[in-house]
């Protein structure tokens, strides 16, 4: 197993917001976690990155990735493991890039720092643009000059450079228009199919998460309430807050004017 | 059945720059819904502004219930925007954050004195029953309400003036799904119970497919296919609305991606900047474009019982 949790709980002064028992990650496997605002699936993920102490959390139990415990990594640890073994993309990808530096000079400062030379990095940015269906010009633009699809498919790109293990994606494509939101998704399965990304798929849509999970995790007031691999999930939910969530997505051709 | 509000031919832009290239939707008496569809940047919110006057004419008309919006005096504007209300999608942005949900509600009612003072306290309490919120919420200030409860709150206030039409922004975009359903149970409820006529502006066809009679597409400020909302969701013919639709994630149903189709193009919102009136404005994206789309504007016209602008229409037909 590439990503083991166990026990994870994670707690603001003494208050505990969102406990998962156990959480495992293949190699190249898709796990989608849905559930409503206030369920506790951001939370999670920012304790896999490491994040949760800079809200003055705490985070318990056990976190290997490869081996390694992460849990008791110190911050200049964290930070060579985020961004390089894990790393995350927000729903606003716009809000990730820094609005006053050209693409071309945050994708290059980005590899340096995880240790690439100069003569690495334009082919390797030359070849992640092309995985994610962007043209090697949008270098030249600054963060406000492109689309919020772009601008995701950017990010999904920094990813695709890093050779990142696993992808931490919450609700990647919630702000983007239909069509947009099946781009992304193209190219997130792409991504994990060319450099077998683990992904952790983070959405309140249950339909989004269907596309692209090979297990999904549902997560209430900040407990796992149900686990297991989609196609159980989707076709035999056991719990019956599963089964609402499933009834609320409207479907085209459900009940028709 | 007679119309409640028409808008003919409606352009609207921004300084010297045009993003609603000549318009037409009808709203018949209520209950009726309208749906428009469009991505971001497609015109859409700047038409539901424009129909309450928020946003300038550059040419075009709207009439509603026969009468010429566009030249309405101040106290007949006023008497307008007492049966026409607008509902944002952020609940958030819409209230004021050091009102109550009692004086966000009372709000109208003070200003246009439909209901005399005394009488506000229970009206603004019937109000809140009627989208199913408790009036122990009476005294709460919009932070400490959830997402699906300011959204209510509102709807309600839109309701406080009894609108004949009512101009839905993306009013369940904000919110989780289980919310959302809440929300467009709500607005269904109140469709019926209030003869409501309302244009519902979406981007998410399963909601439009639920509350809409008919709807237009649009693209880049331009409507290329209108009709019964059933029809244009169940066999759409234009390849923008095939693309919608086939975009639309449904359970259980894994594409192929191969059945979508990357664009690598420039940013939407910059391409409302090309010169309107040469070429269809969806060629550079058609799978289906061939040299005509580049060199002629198609036009609405009817084909199997819906409008539609484009020029392989009939060769759509048959895919």
């Amino acid at each position: 197993m590439m990503l083991e949790v166990r026990d994870l709980q994670i707690s603001y002064r003494d208050q505990v917001v969102a406990s998962v028992p156990t959480l495992d990650l293949e190699p190249g496997q898709v796990l989608g976690i849905a559930g409503e605002s206030g369920s506790g699936k951001s939370q999670t993920a920012l304790a896999l990155m490491g994040l949760t102490r800079y809200a003055n959390g705490v985070v318990t139990g056990s976190m290997v990735l490869d081996g390694r415990e992460l849990l008791t990594l110190s911050p200049r640890q964290w930070r060579l493991v985020r961004g390089r073994d894990i790393a995350m993309i927000l729903q606003s990808p716009r809000a990730a890039l820094n609005p006053t530096m050209k693409l071309g000079a945050l994708f290059s400062r980005t590899l340096r720092l995880h240790g690439m030379t100069k003569d690495q990095r334009g082919p390797r940015m030359v070849q992640a643009l092309a995985e994610v269906v962007l043209d090697a010009e949008i270098l030249d633009r600054y963060p406000h000059e492109i689309s919020g699809g772009q601008a995701q498919r950017f990010a999904i790109a920094l990813v695709a450079a890093l050779r990142v293990k696993v992808l931490i994606a919450d609700e990647p494509t919630s702000a983007l228009d239909v069509t947009v939101q099946a781009e992304v998704i193209d190219v997130l399965r792409n991504l994990r199919d060319r450099h077998g990304t683990a992904i952790i798929f983070i959405s309140h849509d249950l339909s989004v998460i269907g596309e692209l999970a090979d297990a999904v995790m549902v997560m209430r007031d900040g407990a796992v309430v149900e686990q297991g691999s989609a196609e159980s999930v989707f076709n035999q939910p056991t719990q019956e807050y599963t089964r609402m969530l499933l009834a609320a997505i409207p479907v085209i051709g459900g009940r028709s004017r | 059945m007679s119309d409640l509000l028409t808008v003919r031919g409606l352009r609207l832009g921004f300084g010297k720059t045009e993003v609603v290239h000549g318009v037409d939707l009808q709203v018949l008496e209520g209950p009726y819904g309208l749906g428009v569809i469009g991505e971001s940047g497609s015109g859409k919110t700047t038409i539901g502004r424009a129909v309450l006057r928020l946003h300038p004419a550059l040419a075009g008309s709207i009439t509603y219930r026969g009468r010429d919006v566009l030249t309405m005096t101040r106290v007949e504007l006023s008497a307008y925007r007492r049966e026409v209300q607008l509902v944002f999608q952020d609940g958030d942005g819409a209230l004021d954050p050091r009102m109550s949900v009692q004086s966000a509600i009372a709000e109208p009612l003070a200003i246009h004195q439909t209901v005399a003072r005394g009488g506000r306290r229970d009206r603004v309490a019937a109000l809140l029953a009627e989208v199913g919120l408790g009036s122990d919420l009476l005294a709460r200030y919009p932070h400490e309400l959830s997402g699906g409860e300011r959204q209510r709150v509102v709807i309600a206030r839109a309701l406080a003036l009894e609108p004949k039409l009512l101009v839905l922004d993306e009013p369940t975009s904000a919110l989780d799904v289980t919310v959302q359903e809440r929300v467009l149970q709500l607005i269904e409820r109140l469709r019926e119970h209030r003869s409501l006529g309302y244009i519902l502006i979406s981007h998410n066809l399963a909601v439009i497919d639920r509350l809409s009679e008919s709807c237009v597409v649009l693209y880049q400020g331009a409507v290329v296919e209108r009709g019964r909302t059933r029809d244009l969701l169940t066999t759409p013919l234009h390849p923008y609305t095939r693309a919608l639709r086939a975009a639309v994630p449904e359970l259980g149903v894994r594409r192929p991606p191969s059945t979508r189709m990357l664009t690598v193009g420039p940013p939407q919102t910059s391409s409302v900047l090309q010169p309107a009136g040469q070429g269809c404005s969806y060629a550079d994206r058609c799978p289906l474009a061939v040299e005509v789309c580049r060199s002629q504007t198609p036009v609405l016209r009817e084909v199997a019982g819906r409008e539609i602008a484009c020029h392989r229409a009939e060769d759509s037909l048959s895919l």
